[in-house]
């Protein structure tokens, strides 16, 4: 039962990481109609930086004075600095794109991809990055006779607290009209007077920081390596495929099914693990082709 | 770019329209046979890489060029013909090159109408991640199965234990390496030479044009009475199995086949050297290939960001030359005769 209960609580660790993936590259489809293949990268970046940030001397001198609250204060550090490459990722290299066929969208971003990739590499170098420090600071909770980290719980709520948050300023604020409007018809809310390039900045660095975010706070947990946004890529596909391209519900369900069959896959079918999401994702595809919660 | 398109079949319309592109071809065929006893053998090994990739090109552009599907999982295929030359080379002992090809292409074909099959329900954003999601599923077999496919260690195909044309050419003995890389280059420009006939063939064929059709109107094209999702998927195994020969021919230069050529950054260079050529044009992507290999050849050599300095030929190609090499070239050519007459 024990196992259970900590199997249970991996899975939602590794949802709320996928779903802070999945929704910027959901919100980033839903929006523009961009896929955006360099989104994984931009989750590694995020990894990076904030590893970076909460490893170097100003996380020592921020842990020496404020301890915990320091870093933990440092973490969404690499989160930002996405958001702020995505504003300038947005009017630079997509917005010449918009009207030639998708392919070139796809074309693009797998150029970004490679580039963020040795970026990476060239700024971090290829020696794994972690940002730890976090999760030994945090202890660990019993649960039954096991002993599990409090960070991993840490993440689940920031999951959650994430999709709240989004929930709310897509359908409770005014940006989030705006932002509906644009994604509806970018034409007519052109025509009513919105500025429509400024939603597009706004909605791919919102999109980017939720990757960064990602990264951010899986650093902690899992060291930063190079080929990690490459993988998560490909996850991340598979939760937008199943829960539908631009949808947020569809984004979190989506979310919850990967991490649950991959946490159940790496316990009793670990060879055939990443297949099965792969076959469940194109069974979506096949019998669903707008997932879940997908508009047509 | 529909302008760009229909000034282009203008201009092949105008001339003779089979000899002079034949003529042409047989030149480019005669330089090409003639390279090996001028330049170095890494040269030629170089160029064998190349061909290999162009083949896949080729087959790439059918679904991309002519039918108006971009896939995003053309690794899968590579990767079929690949292992199962592999697989024949290590568990059945075949030594004769043709036995591998045959076998190679079987697999491939087998992979490519099972996953086509799925595919070609979709179009646009929907098929690319179909496929791209299809082909990992055959890397993460490739990838965790390692008692039969040998993991991230891949497997190894010797080149000397190889014989091409049914035994008639072996490599046995000293000096076998350089022997091979010298035959094999021309088995390779043979089978370069056939594939692209053949694709020739196909794409000036009525089934051709009912797939440009089909990319330019799907509707009109149903309309007409072509079964759309019919021919949409004997493209797509066609495709693949020129894509699947490319990977056969590939393993026995390489040597060895790991799971990397079934990863998706491998089908991201398959688009990448497409569209360095050009994917609106028959020769784009066989010039794209070659191009691309050499250009990935010398960034790996001369830098260790070699990555990055691809990412921003493609993302300069995307923004500037979208036509890639060769659509530029014939734009420039089309320009210039049009000012000179």
């Amino acid at each position: 039962m024990t196992i259970f209960i900590i199997q249970l609580l991996n899975s939602f660790f590794y949802a709320a990481v996928l779903f802070l993936i999945a929704a910027g590259l959901s919100l980033i489809y839903g929006v523009m109609r961009i896929v955006n293949l360099a989104h994984g990268s931009l989750y590694a970046l995020g990894a990076y930086v904030s590893a970076w940030v909460v490893g170097g001397t100003v996380g020592h001198a921020a842990s020496g004075t404020l301890g915990l609250a320091g870093l933990l204060l440092l973490l969404p550090v690499g989160a930002v600095a996405v958001a702020v490459v995505g504003a300038v990722i947005e009017p630079t290299l997509l917005r010449p794109l918009y009207r030639r066929p998708e392919e070139y969208h796809l074309l693009i971003t797998f150029g970004l991809l490679m580039i963020l990739e040795d970026a990476m590499k060239f700024l971090f170098g290829g020696t794994p990055l972690t940002a730890g420090s976090i999760m030994d600071h945090m202890g660990s909770i019993p649960i039954g006779r096991l002993l599990y980290p409090t960070y991993n719980l840490f993440v689940i709520a920031i999951g959650l607290i994430a999709a709240l948050g989004l929930w709310w300023i897509i359908y409770r604020t005014k940006f989030g009209v705006i932002l509906r409007a644009t994604s509806q018809d970018r034409r007519m809310a052109a025509a009513l007077g919105l500025n429509v390039s400024r939603v597009y900045v706004q909605a791919f660095a919102i999109g980017c920081f939720m990757a960064g975010l990602g990264g951010a706070v899986v650093v902690p947990a899992q060291a930063a390596v190079l080929g990690m946004g490459i993988e998560a890529l490909i996850l991340a596909f598979v939760v937008v495929v199943i829960g539908g391209l631009g949808s947020l519900e569809g984004a979190l369900v989506g979310a919850l099914i990967v991490g649950l069959v991959r946490t159940a896959g790496i316990q009793f079918f670990p060879e055939i693990e990443l297949a099965v999401l792969y076959l469940i994702a194109m069974a979506v595809l096949l019998i669903r082709p707008t997932g879940l919660f997908g508009r047509a | 770019m529909s302008l760009a398109v229909a000034k282009k079949g203008a201009i092949t319309s105008i001339g003779p329209s089979a000899w002079r592109p034949a003529v042409v071809a047989i030149a480019i065929l005669l330089v090409l046979a003639a390279l090996p006893s001028l330049v170095d053998p890494y040269q030629t090994v170089l160029l064998t890489y190349g061909l290999i990739m162009a083949i896949a090109a080729l087959g790439f552009n059918l679904l991309l060029g002519y039918t108006g599907l971009l896939s995003f999982g053309h690794s899968a295929y590579f990767g079929a013909g690949a292992y199962t030359v592999a697989f024949i080379v290590r568990d059945l002992g075949a030594q004769s090159m043709e036995l591998c090809i045959v076998g190679g292409l079987l697999g491939a074909l087998l992979i490519s109408a099972l996953f086509g099959f799925v595919c070609v329900r979709h179009t646009r954003i929907f098929f690319g991640i179909l496929t791209l999601a299809l082909s990992q599923v055959l890397w993460s077999l490739a990838f965790k199965f390692f008692w039969v496919t040998g993991g991230t260690d891949g497997i190894r195909v010797a080149s000397a234990k190889l014989t091409l044309l049914g035994g008639f050419v072996n490599f046995a003995g000293p000096g076998s390496f350089q022997r091979f890389v010298f035959a094999y280059y021309y088995y390779v420009l043979g089978l370069f030479a056939l594939a692209t006939v053949i694709m020739w063939v196909i794409v000036h064929s009525p089934f051709g044009k009912a797939l440009q059709a089909i990319r330019d109107n799907e509707t009109r094209a149903s309309f007409v009475g072509i079964s759309v999702r019919r021919y949409r998927w004997i493209a797509f195994v066609i495709s693949g199995a020129f894509t699947g020969l490319a990977g056969v021919l590939w393993v026995p230069l390489n040597g060895l086949t790991t799971p990397d050529i079934l990863y998706w950054p491998f089908s991201g260079e398959i688009v990448f050297m497409t569209v360095l050529g050009g994917f609106r044009t028959f020769t784009g992507p066989i010039v794209g290939a070659v191009m691309f290999n050499y250009l990935k050849t010398y960034a790996v050599a001369s830098t260790e960001y070699w990555q990055l300095l691809l990412g921003v030929v493609l993302v300069v190609l995307v923004l500037a030359l979208p036509s890639g090499i060769v659509g530029t070239a014939a734009r420039l050519a089309a320009r210039f005769t049009r000012g000179t007459s």
